[in-house]
């Protein structure tokens, strides 16, 4: 668990330098699923960097998409580019978006999202696709809470529940934010643990920024009434950073050359 | 048309164990022989389109052929989103098919007619778009769509549309089929306004003027060959699509006419106006309202050639 802290203490590290030299925005939703996004990489799915294409691999969907920059550094230390190429971030003609692009242009990224609502369904056909073609991978699809605003989402929890498939996790990066306000004020969205399980899915809450128990519910065996599982993590958006955190002018502010040395110090990356 | 895409589909099914097949709560007992054989390769995806559309995209990342069936607008417009991202943007081999396109559901009124389909799906990057006349030219659409490895939009009739012979059979996503020579005009026709468009041409020729037709079943990638031999050698051009005037074939021909030098042909073209249509009336009646009859064509081709 301390080396995976440790993974995620310097994950958050490098994603503000980043957006600090880069001016690249959405930290605070970054920094909030930095530890989902080490637990599902560094511990729990079935995912090879030297075969990023068998058939037989676990799918993790960003659908979150605009949390692309602590993707692309989380895949880059997992091995599935070299870290070097992260020195293109945000330069003319390179491919680190603000949004993962499409599987074609960058090894590790399931789906090409950025448009909210669009990663369950897609999660949800290839969790159907591991039945019609006998495979047991699973797939997991990280929304943030401010996504579940899209109808799509919902249109994908009932076909999953029809359907019973039990091999997709939907896990909620439930930051209480959105882009302008609280989520809770802009379309009620609680109680959200209670929606989920309406929608007939095997639904649960936890800390998610506490490496335990996200390994525990993400190796979690398959529920015997073969329902699809929902995990809200309640997280902190900016998470890490003590003037960052849940402070939500950090989902568009870029951080100065002083407040990067700082947010570093908290994060015990300078010696 | 439904009937034999339901009956190509199973088939094609049965060759290709990638073939999936997702409709949208339609088709009540349409889909029986193709459940009844691939019972875990169909999915009745409900009233929720956008859903559809992801779900097929990620069966496509996952290596599987699927084909999203359901009625014109409720495929193409009210997910046009999941079109462009999903299917499009990631380019993956999606297969879509609307039913009832153009006026076929002219009684239902404008929420189920789909005059706009063409334009909306020949913009996006990486969309085949094709619209075949009849049955014969559906089953060669469907098969060579399923082929393609990036997404395909069919727009196809309803039910009874005839079948027309064509004196040429062979089919090629983006060469339009010659249905018969003619030295004077060339009519143009996609999709399934062919019977009249032949009628047409039966007028024309009582007239003395030897009309050529062509299907294209193709409207994306547009078969520029053939249009520019067509502008060459005729001095009028008549596109004919079941379709708003803009932006469908006769559109897409109009912007390729744009980019060359002047040509010998006169484009016309025979379209719906641009307006929803809040009178209720049959098929035929909506045809008639438009202009799409074989009289009207007719005429107003005779004219354009007298005059040139």
């Amino acid at each position: 668990m301390e080396k995976l802290q440790e993974i995620a203490s310097e994950i958050r590290g490098r994603i503000i330098s980043t957006s600090h030299r880069t001016k690249t925005p959405h930290l605070g939703s970054c920094l909030s699923c930095v530890d989902i996004l080490v637990a599902v990489y560094f511990h729990s799915l079935q995912i090879d960097p030297k075969k990023p294409r068998d058939p037989e691999r676990d799918r993790f969907i960003l659908s979150k998409g605009h949390g692309a920059a602590a993707l692309f550094q989380v895949l880059a230390m997992k091995g599935f580019y070299p870290e070097s190429m992260l020195d293109s971030y945000g330069e003319d003609g390179g491919i680190f978006a603000e949004h993962p692009p499409t599987p074609d242009h960058l090894a590790g990224i399931e789906a090409a999202t950025g448009s909210l609502g669009h990663g369950l369904p897609i999660g949800l056909g290839m969790a159907l696709s591991a039945r019609i073609q006998k495979q047991s991978y699973k797939v997991v699809a990280l929304l943030s809470d401010g996504e579940c605003n899209e109808g799509s989402v919902w249109e994908a929890a009932m076909m999953a529940a029809a359907q019973k498939v039990d091999n997709l996790m939907v896990v909620i990066d439930f930051n209480k934010w959105q882009a302008t306000g609280r989520s809770e004020e802009i379309l009620a969205l609680t109680p959200l643990v209670d929606k989920w399980r309406a929608f007939g899915w095997d639904a649960c809450e936890i800390n998610g920024h506490d490496m335990g128990a996200l390994v525990e519910v993400l190796t979690k065996e398959k529920n015997s009434e073969g329902k699809p599982v929902a995990v809200i993590a309640h997280t902190v958006k900016g998470k890490g950073v003590s003037f960052m955190e849940d402070d939500n002018n950090w989902h568009y502010r870029i951080p100065s050359k002083e407040e990067l040395v700082s947010a570093h110090k908290e994060l015990g990356l300078v010696k | 048309m439904r009937n034999a895409f339901a009956d190509e589909a199973t088939k094609l099914s049965a060759e290709d164990s990638r073939i999936v097949l997702l409709s949208g709560d339609i088709g009540n007992r349409l889909f029986d022989k193709f459940k009844g054989q691939n019972g875990r390769r169909f999915f009745n995806c409900g009233v929720a389109e956008a859903n559809m559309m992801g779900v097929a995209a990620g069966m496509a990342l996952s290596g599987l052929r699927p084909i999203i069936y359901t009625i014109t607008p409720f495929t193409t417009t009210r997910c046009y989103e999941q079109i462009r991202v999903d299917a499009c943007y990631q380019n993956v081999p999606v297969t879509i098919v609307g039913t009832g396109s153009g006026l076929s559901y002219a009684d239902l009124g404008p929420t189920h007619h789909s005059c706009e389909d063409l334009a909306i799906m020949r913009v996006l990057p990486n969309m085949t778009v094709l619209a075949p006349a009849d049955e014969v030219e559906l089953r060669q659409c469907l098969r060579a769509a399923l082929q393609q490895e990036g997404p395909v939009y069919i727009r196809i009739g309803k039910k009874g549309e005839a079948v027309t012979p064509k004196k040429d059979d062979h089919f090629e996503i983006g060469r339009s089929i010659t249905v018969k020579e003619g030295s004077d005009v060339c009519l143009v026709s996609t999709g399934i306004l062919l019977p009249i468009v032949v009628k047409a041409s039966e007028i024309l020729s009582s007239q003395g003027v030897n009309a050529r037709v062509e299907s294209f079943h193709t409207v994306k990638p547009l078969d520029e060959k053939t249009i520019m031999n067509v502008f060459t050698d005729y001095p009028v051009v008549a596109v004919v699509e079941e379709h708003n005037k803009i932006g469908g074939l006769a559109g897409s021909i109009a912007e390729w006419l744009a980019r060359q030098a002047p040509m010998k042909g006169r484009l016309i073209s025979f379209g719906t106006d641009d307006e929803f249509m809040h009178e209720v009336g049959s098929q035929s009646y909506a045809r008639k309202k438009y202009g799409l009859t074989e009289e009207n064509i007719a005429h107003q081709v005779l004219a354009a050639y007298k005059h040139t």
